[in-house]
C-alpha cells in the first residue's frame, strides 16, 4: 500500500466517491402522498355532487330559457328543390316562402340561422381545398391548395377557389312579419355576425382601387351565379372576400348537421323588443340544392344566452354526474358502516 | 477539424493494401468483433524489427499489422449521419414511422401535411442521434488523448530512443519504458535494467488488480549485462495472431542462428499495464492498436433485452391489431358512406380526372389514409420515453448512499442501462462462495503436521477480538459516509505509537498484544483509507500469534538436524524435520512478491544480494554442504556449528528468542545475542537501513533490538516486509510461516531468499514454478535445497488432488511407510475436521529428486514449453509428471470470514421469494458449513447430498428424494389443515417442511446431462436451497442456462472472481463484486458492488422500484395513446369517415411530443409506491413484482379498456354538447382536446402513489405549456398552418363559459371510474403494497406489531418461513459438525444421500 503512494504525487488526495447525501439523489424527497381514507373519500365525492347538480341546474334554467323556431323549408321548397336538382336551370329564379306564427313574442337579440342536415362540410378532402392565402388578397393569380376547383381549364383562376368556397350556401331568406295584411319585412342585419378576427385579419380583399378591377383576371367558381365581387352590392365592405355570409360559410362546420348564423335581428321600431307575436313568412330565394345529397335545409330562429344555444345536453349530464356521484358517496357510506366492525388498514 | 479526413484516408489506404496484400490484416472497421473474425496470415504472425538488414521483409510484413492508433468510436463526422440514422432504422418502431412518413406522400392516402408527418421520426431520430453523438464525441475526445500520449521509440535514424505518440507506434519497433510509464502496446519483454531480468507490472489498468505481476525478459536475452542494442536485434519472433486471452501468449523468438526460444505470457507486456519498480524495460512491439488484448478484450457496454421490453413489444403487436381493427372500420365506414350516394355529392371531390371511384376503391384508401391519421396508437415515444427513464432509474441507484462501501471507497457502478427493472423480479441468485459470501480475507486458523495438530488458540482469541473492533468500525463507518475516520485513525495512531514504546518492555505479554493489536489495526485502517492498497495484506491477515507447541518444536530444528534426514531413527528429529519443511514449503511455495514499504521493490532485492557477507557464509555453507552431501551419516562440520549455532545450544538460543518475543524483560540469553552479533546478517540486516527512523527504537538494548528484526509483530516501527500475493491464501500462508520466524525475505525468479532463524538466510535456487490452475488444483516450486543441495518440490494443493498423488511404496522402508500412512490418515481426520468448521484447507507435500530424474523431466518439460500446438495439455502433463509420489507434509486449515450482512441478506432474500444457489469450488464440508452460517441453509432444514459415481445412480437417487419429500410434503400438510391454517398457494418455496441440496462436482456432471436435466429441476424446486460444490467455472455457467431456459427463470449470477465471468454472463442480470480478485468480475457484469448486502437494497428496493415504476409508465403510455387516438377516431363517425381530424395537426403532434411527455417519465423515474425502509423491512412485497412477471395481461386490458371509456367521454360529452349547433371544426377540437389533456395528466396524478413537487411542476407546466402554445399559435397562424387554421380558436374559446364546464365535466366523469376503482382498491380490498404503505404513518412500537401481524399473515400458513424468522440461531456449524461427520465416514457403497435427523424437529415447533 505504502509503496503504491509512494509513487503518487503526494497530497493528491483523491475526491470521495461517496454519492452526495441529497433528498433528490437518495429519493428523499418530501413527497405528498394521497391518502384515501374515508373522510378524504367521501367529502370529494359529495362535494363534486353537490357541485355538479347545482351547476346542472343552471344550465338546465338557461337552457331552457332559450326561444327557438326551427322551419325545415326543403320540403316546403320541393318544386324549386326539383328545379335546382337539373343543373341546366342554375340561373332560372326560384322562390319560395314558410308561414309560422309566433304565440309570444321572442323577446331580446334574435338570431336568425340556415341549418343544413347531412352536409359534410368536415369531409377531409373538401374541408382542405381552399387558399387561406389568396383569402388574405395575396397570390389572387395562383390559388393553390384548392384542386379541383382552382382554375378553369383556360387556366382562368377561380376567386374564392377550392371547393368549400365553390359550394357556399346561397339562398335568400327574408323574414316578413304579417300584420293586419300587410306584411313588412323585419329589418336584418347583415353584418357583425362573423368573428371579428375573420373579418378583420384573415380575410383581405386584394388591393385595388375598386373590387372589381382586384378580381380582374379571376372567374366565379363553376356554382356561383354572381361574381365575387358582387355578393353584396349595397355595401363596399361586405364584399368581395369579407362578404359576412361567405366567412361564416368558410368556417367549417363540425358535424353534417349544423347551422350558421345568417342574421340578426335589428332591433328597431316594433322590434325594438325582439319579435312580437303574430304571424311571419320567410322568403326564399332557393339557390342550395340538397336533394343530391339527401340533405335538408332549415331555417331558425332562436335566442341565445350565456350558455350558448338551446342545448339542454349539458345540464343534463351534470345533473346525472352530480347524482352519480352523490350516489357513489352513500353508497361508499353504507360499505364503510358495514365494515366498521372489520378490522382494514383504510380506517385508520 | 480535418481528423475526421485523414480517417477517412487512412482507412481508405488501409483498403487498399488489404486488397493488395495476401488478404490480410485489418478490415478497416473498428469494430472489434471484426478483428476476430478476420483471420490476418493464416495462424500466426511473424513480427520484424524495423531495422536495416530486415528492411525489405519488414516493410512486407509489418505494415500489414495495424500500427498502435486506437479509435473506438462509432461514427466519423463525415459518416455520422448516414450510419446512425441506418443503425436507428433497424429498430422496427423507427421502420414503422418511416413508413407512415414515406405513406403519407401519397397523394390518393396523405392524411396530414408531409412535413407534420416527419415531426415525431424526426424527433425520435434527432433525440437519439444527439445522444449517440455525444457519447461518441467523448469516446473521440479520449481516443485522441491516448493516441497522443508519447513514449520512446527506436528511431533507425538517429540511431537513439526518440518520443513518438502512441499513434505512431508500428509492430516490429522498439519501445523503451520507464519506471510508472504506461505500457503503449503488446510487446515483449527483451530487456529490464533489473539484473534477473524481471520486470514488475501493474494491471490495474487493464483488470483492476493491483498487486503487482512480474513478467520475465525472454530467456537468452535477461544474461546481456547491458541494454539490448535494437541494431544487433537479428531475431524475428513468430506469434499467434491477436486474440482477446490474456492470460495465453504464445510464439517463439527465432535467431539467426535458427534457435527458437519459447515466449509465453510471462514475457508479454500488455498495452495498459504499468511498469513498477524497474528503472527501465526495453520491448518489441508484436501487438499494436486494436490487436492489442486489451482493446479486443474492451468490449465495450452490453445490452441485454430485459423482459419488459420483451413484453412490450408483443403488447405493441396487439395495438397494432387494434389500429389495424380501428382502420379497417374506418375502410369500410366510408365505402359504406359513399355508397349511400347516387352521384358525387358536392362535398366528396372527385379525382382529378372528374371520375368517380368506386366505394370499395376509395375504402381502400381510407385504410392508409387512416394508418396515418391513428398511428400515435403505436406510441413510438414509448422507447424513447423507456430509454431516457431507465437512464433516470439508473442515475438514481448510482447515486444510492447506501451502496458506497467507505473501506474500498466504491460505490454501485451500473455497467448495464437498460436492465434495471429485471431487478425487480429475479426468481433465482446464483452465488459464488469465496470473496462473495465472504471477505475473502484469509486468516490462517490451524494447521496440522506431520499428523499432530496444532489449534492456535491465542491466534484464535486475537481473531475474536478483531472481529469486535471490526464490525463495531463497520457500524459506524455504515452510519456516516464523510472520512471521520481518517481523523480519528491518525490521531490514535499517534497515541498508540508512543504507547507501543513505552510498553515494549512492560513484562505482560497479554496487555502488550493487545496494544499492539490496537497499534496494526490503525496501521491497517490508515491503509484502508487510500484507495488501491496492496491486496490482502489487512492487519487481521498479516497477524498470526504462533502457537507455543510448535514454535517450540520447530525452534528444536537446526541445521544440524537436516543433516541426517531420513536416517535418523528418533523421532523428534524427524518430526522437526517435518516442521521445517512444512514452513519452508509455505514461505516458498507461492508467488508472493515481496517489497518494502517506501522503497521501490527492486532496490531491497538489490540490497539482499548485494550483502557480501551473507553471500561468502552462503558459499562457504554450500561448499561443506556438497561434502556432507556425500557422507551423510557423518557429524556434520564443526565450522557448521561455528557458524551458525551448535545443534546443543540451539534450543537455548531460541527459547531465549521466544522469550524476548514474548517481551519478558529478562535480557536474551548471551550466547544467543553473540552468535547474532557474529552473524553478520542480522547485523547489516537488509532493512534497517531502509527504516524510515521512528525515534526511540534504537536506543533501546542491542538485544531488543534484534528481537524487533526477528519478530515483526513485536516492533512496531520495524518496516513491514509487504507480501503482495495473486490469491490471499498465499498471503495468508507465507505470513504463517513468518510468524514463525520463516520469513520469505525476497523472491527473483532465480531464486528465493528465506530467513529461518535457526540459520539465518537461505537463498534457495528456484528450479521452476508449476502455477496453479483450477485443472490440477494445486501448485509447485522446484528449488534446489541450499543444505542439502538436492532439488526439492514443494507442493501445496486441495486435498482432493493432492492425497492421490501421495508415494505410496516409499523407499524409505517399512517402518517409515507405516508412519507416512499414519500421517496420512490423520492429516485426514483432521482436514475434514476443518472442513466442517468451514476452514479452507490445503495440503501440503514436498517430494524429493535425483538429479538424474529431475534432468530428465527437465527435457520432457522445455518440450512442452517451447511447442506452440498444444502447448497447455503438454504442460499440464508435465507437471502431472513431476507432481506424484509426494510426501504428506501437513495441511492448513485457512478460515475466509463471511462478510458483513450475509446472513440477514440471504434471509431477506429468502422470504422476498428468491431462491438462492451456491455454486462453489470450495469442497462440500466447507461449503455446507458457510451455508449454514450465512443461513443459506437453516438448521431445521434436511439435506440431502447428492454423490453418485454414475449417471443411472444419480436418477435412481434423486428419483427417491423426489418421493421422500413428496411423502414428508403430505405427511405435513395434513396436521397444518388440522391447525386450520390454509395455504393460499402451494407455491414452491412453501412446503410443509425444506430441504437442502448438496451436490457436489462430479455428479454435477451427471446431473447436466440430458436425460437428467428435468428431474434435476424438479428435483431442485422442491429445495429451498442448493449448494453445489467443487464446481468447475464451466459448470457454474451451465447451471445457470439450465435453469434460466427450462424454469424461464429470472436468474442473477454473483460473484467475484474470473471463475464466476462466464456465469456471470450467462445470468439474466450478472453482479460483480469489485473485491479483492481483481476486476474480471467486474467487467463483465451488469451491475458491479462492492459487498454481497448491497444485493439486499438493489433488489428489493431498486428492484421493486425500478420495475414497478416502469412497468406502470409502460401501461400509462399504452393508455395515453389509445385514450387520444380514439378521439381522432370517434370523430371519424361524423364527418364520413374521411379521416378529418378535429384539431389542428401540430397540436395534435406536439400533445404527445411536448404537452404528455415529461410527467410520465418524472414518473417513471420518480415514482414511489412504498418507502424503501418498509421494502426492506418487509421483503415479501418482492414478490408482487416477481411473480407479475412485468405486468398481467389484465393490467394491459384494463388500462386498455379505461382508455376506451375515457376517450368516449373525451369526445362524447363536448360532441352531445354542440352538436347541432353552429361551432366549427377546431373550435370543436379544442374542448376535446383540452379536456384530453387534463383527464391523460390527472390520470397520471391519480395513479401516482407520491408527489413530490417535481411532478406538481412538471404537471402544471405542461398544463401552462399547453396553453401557452395554443393561445400563441392562435395569434400568429392567420396563413402558414394547414388549411382549416387554429387562428383566434383557442382566445374566442377562453372566453366563453361553455368551454370551462364542459372540460370541467369531461375530465370528472372521464376520470371517475379510475378514482372510484382506487378508492375501493384503497379500502375494501387493500393491496399489499398499499398496506405496505400505510406503514408509514405508524409510530415504530405500531409498526413493529403491524409488521409482526403482516408477516404472520403473509406466512402464517407457511411454517417454514416462521420458523425462519421466529428462531434465528447462529450454532449452526457446531450441531452441524456431528451430522456431517456421519454422512462423510459413510462408504460410498451406502445410499448416496443422507436425510438429517433433524428434520424430525419440524413437527415440534410451530407455534
Amino acid at each position: 500500500m505504502k509503496s503504491k503512494t509512494s509513487f503518487l504525487p503526494q497530497g493528491e488526495a483523491r475526491p470521495s466517491r461517496c454519492p452526495d447525501n441529497t433528498a433528490f439523489k437518495q429519493q428523499r424527497l418530501p413527497a405528498w402522498k394521497p391518502r384515501l381514507n374515508i373522510a378524504t373519500v367521501l367529502s370529494s365525492f359529495f362535494l363534486s355532487g353537490a357541485f355538479c347538480l347545482s351547476v346542472g341546474v343552471c344550465l338546465i334554467l338557461s337552457a331552457n330559457s332559450v326561444r327557438e323556431i326551427q322551419i325545415d323549408y326543403s320540403a316546403q321548397c320541393s318544386e324549386c328543390s326539383k328545379l335546382r336538382e337539373n343543373s341546366s336551370n342554375w340561373n332560372k329564379e326560384c322562390t319560395c316562402s314558410a308561414n309560422f306564427t309566433l304565440e309570444e313574442g321572442i323577446p331580446g337579440d334574435v338570431f336568425m340561422y340556415y341549418g343544413l342536415q347531412n352536409f359534410y362540410q368536415n369531409h377531409r378532402r373538401f374541408m382542405m381545398s381552399r387558399s387561406d392565402a389568396q383569402l388574405l388578397g395575396q397570390n389572387a393569380k395562383i390559388p393553390k391548395n384548392c384542386a379541383p376547383f382552382a382554375t378553369y381549364r383556360n387556366g382562368t383562376p377561380m376567386a374564392p377557389c377550392g371547393a368549400i368556397a365553390n359550394s357556399m350556401f346561397n339562398d335568400t331568406i327574408e323574414l316578413f312579419y304579417n300584420s293586419n295584411s300587410s306584411a313588412i319585412p323585419v329589418p336584418l342585419l347583415k353584418t357583425g355576425n362573423c368573428w371579428w378576427t375573420d373579418k378583420n385579419v384573415k380575410f383581405r380583399n386584394p388591393e385595388s382601387y375598386n373590387l372589381s378591377s382586384a378580381f380582374a383576371g379571376t372567374a366565379r367558381p363553376p356554382y356561383w351565379q354572381k361574381p365575387v365581387y358582387s355578393l353584396d352590392e349595397e355595401d363596399e365592405r361586405n364584399n368581395g372576400y369579407l362578404n359576412e355570409d361567405f366567412i361564416i360559410w368558410m368556417r367549417v362546420s363540425a358535424f353534417p348537421m349544423f347551422r350558421n348564423l345568417y342574421r340578426r335581428v335589428r332591433r328597431v321600431r316594433q322590434f325594438a323588443d325582439g319579435l312580437p307575436a303574430g304571424n311571419y313568412t320567410f322568403s326564399i330565394s332557393y339557390n342550395f340544392p340538397v336533394t343530391k345529397f339527401k340533405g335538408r335545409k332549415h331555417v331558425i330562429l332562436s335566442t341565445v344566452v350565456w350558455s350558448g344555444g338551446s342545448s339542454p345536453f349539458l345540464g343534463i349530464a351534470y345533473v346525472v354526474t352530480g347524482s352519480a356521484a352523490t350516489l357513489t358517496g352513500f353508497v361508499i357510506t353504507a360499505i364503510h358502516l358495514k365494515l366498521r366492525k372489520k378490522k382494514t388498514y383504510f380506517q385508520k | 477539424m480535418a481528423d475526421p479526413i485523414r480517417w477517412a484516408r487512412y482507412r481508405w489506404q488501409r483498403l487498399i493494401s488489404a486488397e493488395g496484400g495476401e488478404g490480410s490484416s485489418s478490415s478497416s472497421n473498428s469494430n472489434n468483433k471484426c478483428y476476430q473474425s478476420s483471420k490476418p496470415l493464416g495462424k500466426h504472425r511473424i513480427v520484424i524489427p524495423c531495422l536495416g538488414h530486415f528492411k525489405e521483409e519488414y516493410e512486407k510484413v509489418s505494415k500489414l499489422y495495424m500500427n498502435n492508433k486506437i479509435r473506438t468510436t462509432k461514427y466519423t463526422l463525415l459518416n455520422f449521419l448516414p450510419r446512425n440514422l441506418f443503425e436507428q432504422f433497424h429498430r422496427v418502431a423507427n421502420l414503422y414511422f418511416l413508413f407512415l412518413v414515406v405513406l403519407n406522400w401519397v397523394p390518393l392516402v396523405e392524411a396530414f401535411q408531409k412535413e407534420i408527418t416527419m415531426l415525431p421520426l424526426v424527433a425520435v431520430l434527432t433525440i437519439i442521434a444527439v445522444k449517440d453523438g455525444l457519447e461518441d464525441y467523448s469516446r473521440y475526445k479520449m481516443d485522441k488523448q491516448i493516441n497522443n500520449l508519447v513514449t520512446k521509440v527506436y528511431s533507425r535514424k538517429e540511431k537513439k530512443y526518440i518520443d513518438k505518440r502512441w499513434k505512431n507506434v508500428n509492430v516490429g519497433d522498439f519501445i523503451r519504458l520507464s519506471r510508472n510509464e504506461i505500457i503503449p502496446a503488446d510487446m515483449v519483454l527483451l530487456y529490464s535494467t533489473d539484473l534477473d531480468g524481471i520486470c514488475y507490472i501493474e494491471t490495474a489498468g487493464l483488470d483492476g488488480e493491483t498487486n503487482l505481476k512480474q513478467r520475465q525478459v525472454v530467456r537468452g536475452y535477461s544474461e546481456q549485462a547491458s541494454e539490448i542494442d535494437p541494431e544487433n536485434f537479428s531475431s524475428r519472433i513468430e506469434c499467434e495472431s491477436p486474440n482477446d486471452d490474456l492470460n495465453r501468449f504464445r510464439g517463439f523468438v527465432e535467431h539467426s542462428n535458427k534457435d527458437r526460444v519459447g515466449l509465453s505470457k510471462e514475457n508479454l507486456l500488455l498495452r495498459g499495464c504499468t511498469v513498477r519498480n524497474t528503472e527501465a524495460v526495453v520491448g518489441i512491439v508484436v501487438y499494436a492498436g486494436h490487436e492489442t488484448k486489451a482493446m479486443l478484450n474492451n468490449s465495450g457496454p452490453h445490452y441485454k433485452r430485459s423482459k419488459l421490453e420483451r413484453k412490450v413489444n408483443s403488447d405493441i403487436l396487439w395495438c397494432v391489431l387494434l389500429l389495424i381493427l380501428m382502420c379497417l372500420t374506418g375502410a369500410i365506414g366510408h365505402g359504406m358512406w359513399l355508397s349511400r350516394y347516387s352521384e358525387i355529392p358536392f362535398f366528396n371531390i372527385p379525382e382529378p380526372g372528374g371520375k368517380l371511384i368506386p366505394p370499395a376503391l376509395a375504402g381502400f384508401n381510407m385504410f392508409w389514409t387512416m394508418i396515418i391519421l391513428l398511428q400515435v396508437l403505436i406510441p413510438v415515444s414509448l422507447y424513447v420515453s423507456i430509454e431516457i427513464v431507465k437512464l433516470g432509474q439508473i442515475y438514481l441507484i448510482q447515486n444510492d448512499i447506501d451502496f458506497y462501501h467507505e473501506k474500498t471507497d466504491s460505490t454501485i457502478q451500473c455497467r448495464a442501462l437498460n436492465i434495471a427493472e429485471d431487478l425487480g423480479q429475479i426468481q433465482y441468485i446464483f452465488s459464488d462462495k469465496t470473496g462473495t459470501l465472504t471477505e475473502n480475507k484469509m486468516v490462517f486458523r490451524r494447521c496440522s503436521i506431520a499428523g499432530q495438530e496444532y489449534c492456535h488458540e491465542e491466534n484464535a482469541k486475537r481473531l475474536e477480538s478483531y472481529q469486535e473492533v471490526d464490525s463495531e468500525d463497520e457500524a459506524s463507518a455504515d452510519h456516516q459516509c464523510g472520512s471521520s475516520n481518517d481523523h480519528q485513525c491518525g490521531s490514535s495512531t499517534h497515541v498508540s505509537k508512543c504507547q507501543g514504546h513505552n510498553c515494549t518492555p512492560v513484562n505482560e505479554p497479554l496487555k502488550r498484544k493487545s496494544l499492539n493489536q490496537l497499534l496494526r489495526r490503525e496501521d491497517g485502517t490508515g491503509d484502508d483509507s487510500h484507495p488501491g492498497h496492496v491486496a490482502f495484506s489487512s492487519p487481521i491477515e498479516t497477524d498470526v500469534v504462533p502457537d507455543t507447541q510448535l514454535l517450540e518444536k520447530f525452534s528444536q530444528f537446526s541445521s544440524d538436524s537436516y543433516q541426517q534426514p531420513e536416517e535418523a531413527s528418533s523421532k523428534f528429529s524427524w518430526e522437526t524435520m517435518y516442521i521445517t519443511d512444512f514452513f519452508l514449503a509455505l514461505a516458498i511455495c507461492n508467488t508472493v512478491v515481496v517489497s518494502v514499504p517506501n522503497q521501490p521493490r527492486q532496490k531491497m532485492r538489490l540490497a539482499s544480494l548485494g550483502r557480501m557477507p551473507i553471500k561468502s557464509l552462503e558459499e562457504i555453507r554450500q561448499m561443506f554442504q556438497r561434502l556432507s552431501v556425500r557422507r551423510q551419516s557423518s557429524s556434520p562440520l564443526p565450522s557448521m556449528k561455528e557458524s551458525s549455532s551448535s545443534s546443543s545450544e540451539s534450543p537455548t538460543s531460541f527459547v531465549s528468542k521466544l522469550s524476548l518475543f514474548r517481551a519478558k524483560l529478562a535480557s536474551p540469553a548471551l550466547d544467543g545475542t553473540a552468535q547474532r552479533a557474529a552473524d553478520p546478517h542480522h547485523t547489516d540486516s537488509p532493512e534497517h537501513p531502509q527504516v524510515p527512523q521512528a525515534g526511540g527504537v534504537w536506543t533501546l538494548a542491542a538485544g531488543g533490538e534484534h528481537s524487533c528484526v526477528a519478530s515483526p509483530q513485536a516492533s512496531p516501527p520495524t518496516p513491514r516486509l509487504c507480501y503482495e500475493a495473486e490469491s490471499p491464501d498465499e498471503a495468508a500462508l507465507v505470513h504463517a510461516a513468518r510468524a514463525y520466524k520463516c520469513v520469505l525475505q525476497s523472491r527473483t525468479p532465480e531464486q528465493v531468499t528465506v530467513d529461518l532463524a535457526g540459520l539465518g538466510s537461505l537463498t534457495f535456487q528456484l528450479l521452476h514454478i508449476l502455477p496453479f490452475d483450477s485443472l490440477r488444483k494445486r501448485m509447485s516450486v522446484v528449488v534446489r535445497h541450499p543444505l542439502s543441495n538436492s532439488v526439492v518440490v514443494y507442493t501445496k494443493g486441495a486435498d482432493s488432488v493432492m492425497m492421490d498423488l501421495l508415494r505410496t511404496a516409499p523407499e524409505g522402508g517399512v517402518n517409515h511407510s507405516e508412519i507416512e500412512q499414519k500421517i496420512k490418515e490423520r492429516t485426514q481426520k483432521h482436514l475434514d475436521a476443518y472442513a466442517r468448521r468451514g476452514l479452507r484447507t490445503l495440503c501440503i507435500a514436498k517430494k524429493v529428486m535425483s538429479d538424474a530424474e529431475y534432468a530428465e523431466w527437465l527435457n520432457h518439460h522445455f518440450l512442452a514449453e517451447t511447442s506452440i500446438d498444444n502447448r497447455e495439455a503438454l504442460l499440464l502433463e508435465s507437471a502431472m509428471r513431476l507432481e506424484t509420489g509426494l510426501t504428506l507434509l501437513g495441511a492448513t486449515g485457512i478460515e475466509d470470514r463471511l462478510q458483513e450482512g450475509v446472513p440477514d441478506t440471504i434471509q431477506a432474500l429468502r422470504r422476498a421469494g428468491v431462491k438462492i444457489w451456491m455454486l462453489t469450488g470450495d469442497k462440500r464440508e466447507t461449503a455446507v458449513n458457510i451455508a449454514f452460517a450465512c443461513k443459506l441453509l437453516e438448521p431445521d432444514d434436511r439435506i440431502f447430498t447428492l454423490k453418485s459415481e454414475s449417471r443411472d445412480a444419480c436418477a435412481l437417487v434423486m428419483s427417491k428424494i423426489l418421493e421422500d419429500i413428496q411423502k414428508n410434503n403430505t405427511a405435513q400438510k395434513s396436521p397444518s389443515q388440522h391447525l386450520g391454517n390454509v395455504c393460499a398457494s402451494p407455491s414452491t418455496q412453501a412446503p410443509g417442511f425444506s430441504a437442502g441440496l448438496v451436490i457436489d462436482g462430479r455428479t454435477l456432471e451427471h446431473v447436466l446431462h440430458d436425460s437428467l436435466q428435468n428431474i434435476f429441476l424438479e428435483l431442485t424446486e422442491k429445495c429451498r436451497a442448493v449448494v453445489c460444490c467443487q464446481a468447475t467455472p464451466l459448470q457454474k455457467s451451465l447451471l445457470v442456462r439450465l435453469v434460466r431456459s427450462k424454469l424461464q427463470a429470472m436468474t442473477l449470477a454473483v460473484g467475484d472472481g474470473a471463475n464466476d465471468v462466464s456465469m456471470i454472463q450467462v445470468a439474466d442480470i450478472g453482479v460483480g463484486i469489485s473485491g479483492q480478485e481483481g476486476m474480471q468480475a467486474v467487467m463483465a457484469s451488469d451491475f458491479a458492488i462492492s459487498q454481497f448486502r448491497h444485493l439486499r437494497k438493489l433488489l428489493l428496493v431498486h428492484g421493486h422500484w425500478c420495475s414497478t415504476r416502469l412497468t406502470n409508465m409502460v401501461l400509462y403510455y399504452f393508455y395515453k395513446n389509445v385514450a387520444y387516438v380514439n378521439l381522432l377516431f370517434w370523430y371519424q363517425f361524423f364527418c364520413g369517415f374521411s379521416g378529418t381530424s378535429m384539431t389542428d395537426y401540430w397540436i395534435l403532434i406536439l400533445f404527445n411530443l411536448l404537452f404528455t411527455s415529461v410527467p410520465p417519465i418524472l414518473y417513471g423515474v420518480l415514482d414511489k409506491d412504498v418507502p424503501a425502509e418498509i421494502l426492506l423491512q418487509l421483503p415479501q412485497l418482492y414478490m408482487i413484482s416477481q411473480k407479475s412477471g412485468a405486468y398481467l395481461p389484465s393490467a394491459f386490458w384494463i388500462t386498455l379498456l379505461d382508455a376506451f371509456y375515457q376517450s368516449l367521454v373525451c369526445f362524447f360529452v363536448p360532441c352531445f354538447t354542440y352538436y347541432g349547433s353552429d361551432i366549427d371544426i377546431l373550435s370543436f377540437g379544442n374542448p376535446i382536446n383540452t379536456a384530453a389533456l387534463f383527464t391523460i395528466l390527472f390520470h397520471l396524478l391519480i395513479e401516482c402513489k407520491s408527489l413530490t413537487w417535481i411532478h406538481a411542476a412538471a404537471t402544471l407546466g405542461s398544463i401552462l405549456l399547453y396553453f401557452v402554445f395554443t393561445l400563441g399559435f392562435g395569434t400568429v397562424c392567420n396563413t402558414h398552418s394547414s388549411p382549416p387554421n387554429p387562428y383566434w380558436v383557442m382566445e374566442k374559446q377562453m372566453a366563453d363559459p361553455i368551454f370551462y364546464l364542459v372540460c370541467l365535466l369531461t375530465t370528472c366523469v372521464a376520470l371517475l371510474p379510475r378514482y372510484l376503482l382506487r378508492v375501493l382498491q384503497g379500502t375494501l380490498f387493500p393491496s399489499a403494497v398499499l398496506r405496505a404503505k400505510h406503514f408509514d404513518s405508524l409510530s415504530p412500537q405500531e409498526r413493529r406489531a403491524a409488521s409482526k401481524k403482516w408477516r404472520g399473515d403473509w406466512t402464517g400458513n407457511c411454517r417454514v418461513e416462521f420458523q425462519a424468522t421466529s428462531r434465528s440461531s447462529s450454532s449452526a456449524p457446531g450441531v452441524v459438525s456431528e451430522e456431517e461427520s456421519t454422512a462423510s465416514i459413510l462408504p460410498t457403497s451406502e445410499p448416496p444421500f443422507q436425510a438429517c435427523s433433524r428434520g424430525q424437529l419440524l413437527t415440534k415447533p410451530s407455534g
